[in-house]
């Protein structure tokens, strides 16, 4: 019927993806801003990310963040991934109900209940706050998206194709990492992807968990906006926010050719039958 | 001989008529049940070594459970599932000496299709050079050599069933499960594949079980089919005696189209059987012992095929019944009469169209007589 | 007699069936599992338990600590010195439920604004060219995996007085004093439905997406004019995507801290922010359990409500 775009389908998506994408772009344009006003255009300067590479505590800061991101990141895919395979392969058992409770409800649990919650734990069991603890919080979290993420890949799985495996006589374990781990592979980077951002972006559970040393990135970013805006932290951000872009891009470049090249190997071997 | 056969025997290949043939694969009051719904109901079934042999019936009738517990994705509930004389109880699906062809084929996506063949092999920790030459004798029995480097998506629907078979036959199992193998297929290439099957199981000498719904394709490529319905069995027997002795009205109505009229026993003399059936002017005569008595409700069941329809009544009057044609359906090799012949009972009878005239003989509200044999029918008790 | 083979066999036959999906299933259910109780359900517990103690000057700072080493009667010295006094003094400190009141309050109108604007949006997307509809997609999950507080930070630099959104409005000429929108509520609005957006049109994208064009070809055939069809189709049909979208937006702004601190103003009350300033600034951490439980509380219905709707979800696509 109407699949042409109408006038009124334009305009809202024009309006809201210039909504989503207008903030980010005016960070961008002011992090090369030679004025010290942010507000106030200057004139075309790179002069800020210089300043940025010479703060050191910012440096550290992004190291710390970085190290934090890459652990739980990790973890929480390993674990996620498993979680998944519960929530998609275990069935019914005593118990299921509050394990998928536990794994939606991190996804919109308040940050601040989070991080309070972990906090008391840790004092409770008397850990040493610091890089660790922020790592474990981490991953509680991301853990959760991650299963998430890996279990709608199981879903759309065709069960028998692990069947096939056992039936040729491959043990159980084997054939998780012969056959189904290679199946869900985008699956599971995808979900260590987002565990590594979302890591990298948290402030309010790291400033709960954190101790003595370990100050990540959306810390200081924070304690600097508090401060005042400076066109330094449009810098850093700006950064931040090209990496993620290019990362996200390229992956969905690379899916997205392999899946093009997948639906003409199709097309080709039904035109060749 | 047990019992005469009912037309041609298809090969002199028949070891379930003889009493001491040990069977190759047995189901003993086997039952299987998930959660209030019993799939499979204390069955028990024989199968013998280098049978063809098809598990019939509709969805839900317990036939994929079957042979899911053969293959060891299910534990039976209840009862023993014993192959070549091995009691499969506890015998994870990586252990036995049973390869399964996948209705979805279930290739690996990510592995070739020489790594799809090779996987069991390997399993198996076989020496390299020993996979290859197993892994080219497959190919070649599929003829599939020249897509060796391929990934399953690089193939067609018919290809990709191809590597499935030769991926299940790589290991020579004792015996290989087929779960209806052909579903995925266009009609043509699955009646060509049928063909190709039953060659390729009297080749390689082995027994095939093959699952499916399709009696057409039950009837092709099976020695014996077993024809199940709620999780029982109802009849097994060959693709012939399944067709001309159904032992049930489940399986005469399963199995392709039948006329079913109810009647009483009327008279019961030797070798032949007298029904009186309600708005029938003369009994049908029947050249068949029933087991049951005088004035019991039997059901007469009688192929479209076997009624013949004339202008003329027969000149033996014996069995046949007036009618007056209520529907044609012309489907070119045949075509389909519909006649009525009482208030509650419509008569088919297909007549092969044998001339190329396009203009039929027979039309609508024509009065015709049909008439048919008296072995040409069976009584049916249940 | 083959009655009681056939039971005899059944005996035997339940044990090893059941058996056999234990040890390797067990151990994979038990090791996520055993990590989200630990670090997810226990600290709940622990949470609730600080709130029923004192605030005191030590290391934790709160009274009374729990110490393994004294046994059964230090468990239930401890128990009998627990007290409600915490949660009765939220009751009493009017700020407390207005916070509470005003977090809802503020979420609501924000889950309401975010689907006016999202639904415009989803619904284009999924209207729009197949060939476009991947490139759209990716155009929403894009800032959904940037910098949540960079996304924040941005809009100060807009709605400041001296920001470019008043900069703007006084070149057209619209206004000819500059706004006050930072630091008030309703910079707060913007900045939820700004940070919370790609929530709502995905999980809404989806079910549009899915929708069976033909359907709308039917009413219309049946006489069902475009915008009648839109509202007795295409609306209720949505349903679930609208509610899983509303649902993850309302569930997380109601506890958020980051939009209210840095848009919002002295009188934007969200308990998020409350309860950040209790633990930091005042380091009351049993006032700040106590806030964090009742919290907890309001947002249970919510959570079940989400919950239940996500798994008829995912049974219907299974």
């Amino acid at each position: 019927m109407r699949k042409g775009p109408s006038w009124f389908n334009v305009t809202s998506l024009v309006l809201g993806f210039s909504f989503l994408y207008l903030p980010i772009v005016l960070l961008v344009i002011y992090s090369f801003n030679e004025s010290k006003l942010v507000t106030v255009w200057g004139g075309f300067s790179t002069k800020w990310y210089g300043e940025m590479l010479r703060n050191q505590q910012l440096l550290d800061a992004a190291w710390v963040t970085i190290r934090v991101a890459f652990a739980s990141a990790t973890i929480a895919t390993v674990l996620g991934t498993l979680a998944a395979l519960v929530l998609a392969r275990s069935g019914r058992f005593s118990g299921r109900t509050l394990f998928s409770g536990m794994i939606y409800a991190p996804l919109v649990m308040p940050e601040v209940i989070l991080g309070l919650s972990l906090l008391l734990l840790f004092v409770a069991i008397d850990q040493a706050r610091g890089f660790w603890t922020i790592i474990i919080a981490h991953t509680t979290f991301a853990m959760c998206y991650v299963a998430i993420v890996v279990q709608s890949r199981l879903a759309g799985f065709d069960r028998s194709v692990e069947e096939a495996a056992l039936d040729l006589g491959c043990p159980p374990v084997k054939t998780f990492f012969a056959i189904t781990l290679p199946i869900i592979l985008p699956g599971v980077i995808a979900g260590w992807m987002l565990a590594f951002t979302l890591s990298l972006d948290d402030l309010v559970i790291a400033s709960f968990t954190t101790g003595p040393g370990a100050t990540t990135l959306p810390m200081r970013i924070y304690s600097q906006v508090r401060l005042g805006v400076t066109p330094e932290i449009n810098a850093v951000c700006t950064l931040l926010v090209a990496f993620v872009t290019v990362g996200v891009i390229a992956t969905s470049i690379v899916t997205k050719r392999q899946e093009v090249q997948r639906q003409r190997d199709m097309r080709r071997a039904e035109a060749q039958a | 001989m047990a019992k005469k056969p009912i037309g041609p025997v298809r090969r002199s290949f028949a070891p379930w008529e003889n009493p001491d043939a040990k069977p190759f694969i047995e189901f003993r009051n086997v039952t299987k049940r998930f959660g209030d719904f019993t799939a499979v109901d204390n069955l028990s079934l024989k199968i013998y070594e280098r049978e063809f042999f098809a598990l019939l019936g509709g969805s839900g009738c317990g036939k994929t459970t079957m042979m899911r517990m053969l293959a060891g994705f299910e534990e039976p509930n209840e009862g023993e599932i014993f192959l070549d004389g091995q009691n499969l109880r506890g015998v994870p699906p990586y252990r036995r000496p049973a390869n399964m062809m996948f209705q979805s084929y279930a290739l690996f996506p990510h592995m070739t299709v020489e790594g799809n063949v090779a996987f069991g092999l390997k399993q198996d920790r076989l020496p390299k050079g020993e996979i290859e030459a197993r892994v080219q004798e497959m190919l070649k029995l599929v003829k599939l050599e020249a897509f060796a480097k391929r990934k399953p998506h690089q193939l067609s629907g018919g290809q990709r069933q191809r590597v499935a078979l030769a991926r299940s036959l790589a290991k020579k199992p004792k015996v290989l499960l087929l779960d209806e193998p052909l579903g995925a297929l266009d009609r043509k290439l699955r009646e060509e594949t049928q063909f190709e099957l039953t060659d390729l199981q009297a080749e390689l000498g082995m027994t095939f079980l093959i699952v499916t719904h399709d009696q057409e394709e039950a009837m092709t490529v099976a020695d014996r089919i077993a024809v199940m319905d709620k999780g029982r069995i109802i009849q097994v027997a060959t693709p012939a005696e399944i067709y001309e002795v159904p032992n049930s009205r489940f399986v005469a109505d399963f199995i392709g189209s039948i006329n079913m009229i109810e009647a009483k026993v009327a008279t019961r003399n030797g070798e032949a059987t007298h029904l009186r059936a309600s708005g029938f002017d003369r009994e049908i005569v029947v050249d068949q012992q029933t087991e049951a008595s005088v004035g019991d409700t039997v059901w007469f069941a009688i192929r479209p095929e076997k009624v013949r329809l004339s202008f003329d009544a027969p000149a033996d009057g014996c069995n046949a019944v007036q009618g007056e044609i209520w529907d044609i359906g012309y489907l070119g090799d045949v075509s389909i009469f519909h006649a009525k012949a009482t208030e509650d009972v419509v008569l088919k009878s297909t007549v092969a169209n044998v001339t190329r005239t396009v203009e039929r003989p027979i039309s609508w509200d024509d009065r015709v007589w049909l008439s048919w044999d008296r072995d040409a029918g069976v009584i049916l008790t249940r | 007699m083959t009655e009681t083979l056939a039971l005899g066999a059944a005996e035997e036959s339940k044990a090893p069936a059941k058996k056999r999906r234990s040890l390797g299933n067990w151990l994979l259910i038990a090791v996520p599992y055993a990590w989200l109780l630990f670090f997810f359900l226990v600290p709940f517990f622990i949470v609730f338990k600080i709130s029923l103690s004192e605030v005191a000057v030590a290391i934790p700072p709160y009274l009374p600590t729990f110490d393994l080493s004294e046994g059964w009667a230090g468990l239930r010295e401890n128990l009998s010195s627990f007290s409600f006094e915490n949660y009765l003094f939220l009751f009493e400190d009017d700020l407390y439920w207005k916070s509470y009141l005003s977090s809802v309050w503020i979420a609501a109108t924000s889950t309401l604004l975010t689907l006016l604007v999202g639904f415009p949006l989803a619904y284009g997307m999924a209207r729009a060219p197949k060939a476009w509809q991947p490139t759209l997609l990716m155009l929403v999950i894009l800032p959904f995996w940037t910098s949540f507080l960079i996304r924040v930070y941005a809009w100060i630099g807009i709605l400041k007085n001296e920001g470019l959104l008043n900069q703007l409005l006084l070149w057209l000429g619209v206004i000819d004093q500059p706004l006050t929108i930072l630091n008030t509520n309703a910079a707060v609005y913007v900045g939820i439905v700004y940070s919370y957006l790609p929530f709502l049109v995905l999980p809404l994208y989806a079910t549009l997406e899915k929708l069976d064009e033909s359907l709308l070809e039917a009413a219309s055939d049946l006489g069902c004019p475009p915008w009648r069809a839109f509202w007795s189709i295409t609306v209720p049909l949505s349903l679930p995507g609208v509610i899983a979208g509303c649902f993850l937006v309302f569930i997380p702004a109601v506890g958020e801290f980051v939009i209210p601190d840095l848009l919002g103003g002295s009188e934007t009350l969200m308990i998020g922010k409350t309860l950040w300033a209790e633990f930091f600034n005042n380091r009351d951490w049993p006032v700040s359990s106590a806030v964090a439980v009742i919290l907890l509380l309001i947002l249970v219905v919510p959570i079940v409500l989400f919950q239940n709707q996500q798994q008829r979800a995912q049974e219907k696509d299974a």
